[in-house]
């Protein structure tokens, strides 16, 4: 079983983006669970959402406290909540940011996929400049650094999942694909 | 058609499965998704249905009590204190014997204010004589709707459908769905026998003297106890027609087993995966899944507990001063046989504390080293820190 943890903000899309990452990993014949660890939900509040997949069905019904890969919808949030609590040893940290992998402190037992999802949903506007839904794009770069999804599923699953603008989303995904900074740190 | 969809809109396919005719629902988090999902299948025409919008959620119960006395096939949804606000009506749709389907999404009540999950909202309705189903994922709970129905329309008395809020009503998971088509053959029309029409003018629930009220309460009794039988043998039609079943209790890895963890809704899920980590220690554990609350299954929890050194019940609720609901109910169901066998009730969970495997195993190891409870009740994972004592 693998457990992929979602940090984002309310109004970003995390909820959304670990359905659709579910979504597009069912496509690929796997067990999925998607849920959000639901909280007063308001615009710019920290949001957390929880994806397994397995082989076999998943009979786990609690929250994910070690994942084995995390998803940062916000580079903001690592100021303020320790995001990689629990993270294992070997896991990806795919994370919106606009920064370089040396302004990370990650342990080097992490590995991180850095891409500029905000720069890309705008350039697709989705959202606003100010307050761009990242959720899209940020699933493919998680399908470029983890390999765990492909790029075909998730753009089947963007397509029948987001009602807005769904070919902006797809585009925002493949461009996300892309643009994906890797930086293997794991040295371990 | 499998599709990957949460607990609720496992709910309102379900209700479309069943080619409900009404549904009348009042919106509150974290039931919300059922009635968008069904109002807008409504007003598209995907489903033939009527949706009445009401005030609250009292309005919501009477609306399908009407509808279900005019002979339809009535469905809603709520939770918690929602429920708690239908709860006179509730009363009502059992008395006039009315299959109205319910999903409750299981939230704690207030105050203070809570959203996340335990079973205080369903479990105090024990007494109205709405039948309760618990589900443990949203396969479950969309066969589910096509099981109530079929046992409440064959009963007459109404059925609730039982998920915990979050960790089910907001959980996407593969769900095997189907349309009308598919649901008739297992549910067919409801064709009640007596039904509210201006063409044969009648009177349902007018003043009723001790003369007759005292057997007409006999009758919804002998009709819950009824539907025991009719929910096993309903299972197992739906198992011939879908391939899947349920029972009305499911025992888990139970044989040979010393000790049997007795759990409800998503803990069963979480514990399986728990009972198969100790059976590879070699340890004689097994499960028993509590779905049906009311009727309670009181032969078959006496034939999987009545000779087994330890039973340890995990709920998810708190009847205060007394201890967990499930395990009050487990004790009442063995008092009566010749062996007595210890019962360890742990209170855990409540107010959508998370029960992880760890809570559970905490749990096992507690009943596992005491030969007798030492406590009636075990609250487990209470933080010290935050226990202060009133002024007085």
């Amino acid at each position: 079983m693998v457990e992929i943890r979602t940090h984002g903000r309310g109004g970003q899309g995390a909820v959304v983006a670990s359905k659709v990452l579910a979504a597009a990993l069912f496509k690929e014949g796997r067990f999925v669970q998607a849920f959000p660890a639901f909280g007063v939900e308001r615009r710019g509040a920290p949001v957390v959402a929880f994806t397994r997949f397995d082989s076999e069905p998943i009979r786990l019904r609690c929250e994910i406290y070690e994942p084995d890969h995390l998803i940062v919808l916000d580079h903001a949030l690592t100021e303020t909540i320790d995001v990689a609590a629990g993270l294992k040893k070997g896991g990806w940290i795919v994370i919106n940011s606009h920064a370089n992998a040396e302004d990370f402190s990650y342990s080097e037992v992490y590995r991180l996929a850095i891409v500029d999802a905000n720069e890309i949903a705008w350039r697709h506007r989705l959202g606003s400049r100010s307050a761009p839904i990242v959720n899209t794009a940020i699933l493919g770069a998680f399908s470029r650094a983890t390999g765990l999804v492909g790029l075909k599923a998730v753009l089947e699953a963007i397509a029948e999942s987001v009602p807005f603008n769904p070919e902006g989303n797809k585009q925002a995904a493949i461009d996300a694909f892309n643009e994906t900074r890797i930086s293997n740190a794991m040295k371990a | 058609m499998k599709i990957v969809i949460e607990g609720n809109h496992a709910l309102s396919y379900g209700a479309k499965a069943a080619n409900v005719d009404v549904v009348s629902a009042y919106p509150i988090t974290p039931q919300t998704q059922v009635v968008e999902k069904l109002s807008e299948m409504c007003a598209s025409g995907e489903l033939d249905a009527k949706f009445i919008k009401v005030e609250s959620e009292h309005s919501a119960m009477a609306a399908v009590v009407g509808a279900s006395a005019a002979g339809a096939r009535a469905f809603t949804a709520t939770s918690s204190q929602g429920l708690l606000l239908m709860h006179e009506i509730l009363h009502w749709a059992v008395g006039a014997r009315l299959p109205i389907v319910l999903g409750n999404i299981n939230r704690a009540v207030g105050p203070p204010w809570s959203i996340w999950t335990d079973q205080n909202d369903s479990l105090s309705q024990r007494d109205t004589g709405l039948l309760q189903y618990y589900c443990e994922s949203n396969q479950e709970v969309f066969d589910t709707v096509l099981l109530a129905f079929k046992v409440s329309e064959t009963v007459m008395l109404p059925t609730m459908i039982v998920l915990d809020a979050f960790f089910l009503s907001h959980t996407s998971e593969i769900v095997e769905v189907f349309g009308p088509e598919e649901g008739a053959k297992f549910l067919p029309p409801f064709k009640p026998v007596d039904y509210l029409t201006p063409d044969n003018p009648m009177a349902f629930g007018n003043l009723t003297s001790p003369d007759s009220y005292y057997e007409l309460r006999y009758k919804i009794n002998k009709d819950t106890l009824r539907a025991l039988d009719v929910a096993k043998e309903a299972d197992e039609e739906f198992e011939k027609i879908y391939g899947r079943s349920y029972g009305i209790i499911e025992e888990y890895r139970t044989e040979g087993a010393d000790t049997i963890l007795v759990t409800s809704g998503t803990v069963t899920s979480t514990a399986r995966a728990v009972v198969d980590a100790w059976r590879d220690k070699g340890r004689k554990l097994g499960l028993l899944k509590m779905r049906l609350f009311r009727p309670f299954p009181i032969e078959d929890v006496r034939r999987v507990l009545g000779n087994r050194k330890k039973v340890v019940v995990i709920d998810r609720n708190i009847g205060f001063s007394i201890g967990g609901i499930w395990a009050q109910e487990v004790k009442a169901a063995l008092w009566n046989m010749r062996k007595q066998i210890p019962i360890f009730g742990f209170i855990a969970g409540i107010g959508g504390r998370d029960i992880t495997p760890d809570v559970i195993n905490e749990i096992l190891d507690i009943a596992d080293r005491l030969e007798y409870p030492e406590e009636e009740v075990y609250w487990i994972g209470v933080k010290d820190g935050q226990i202060s004592y009133s002024r007085r």
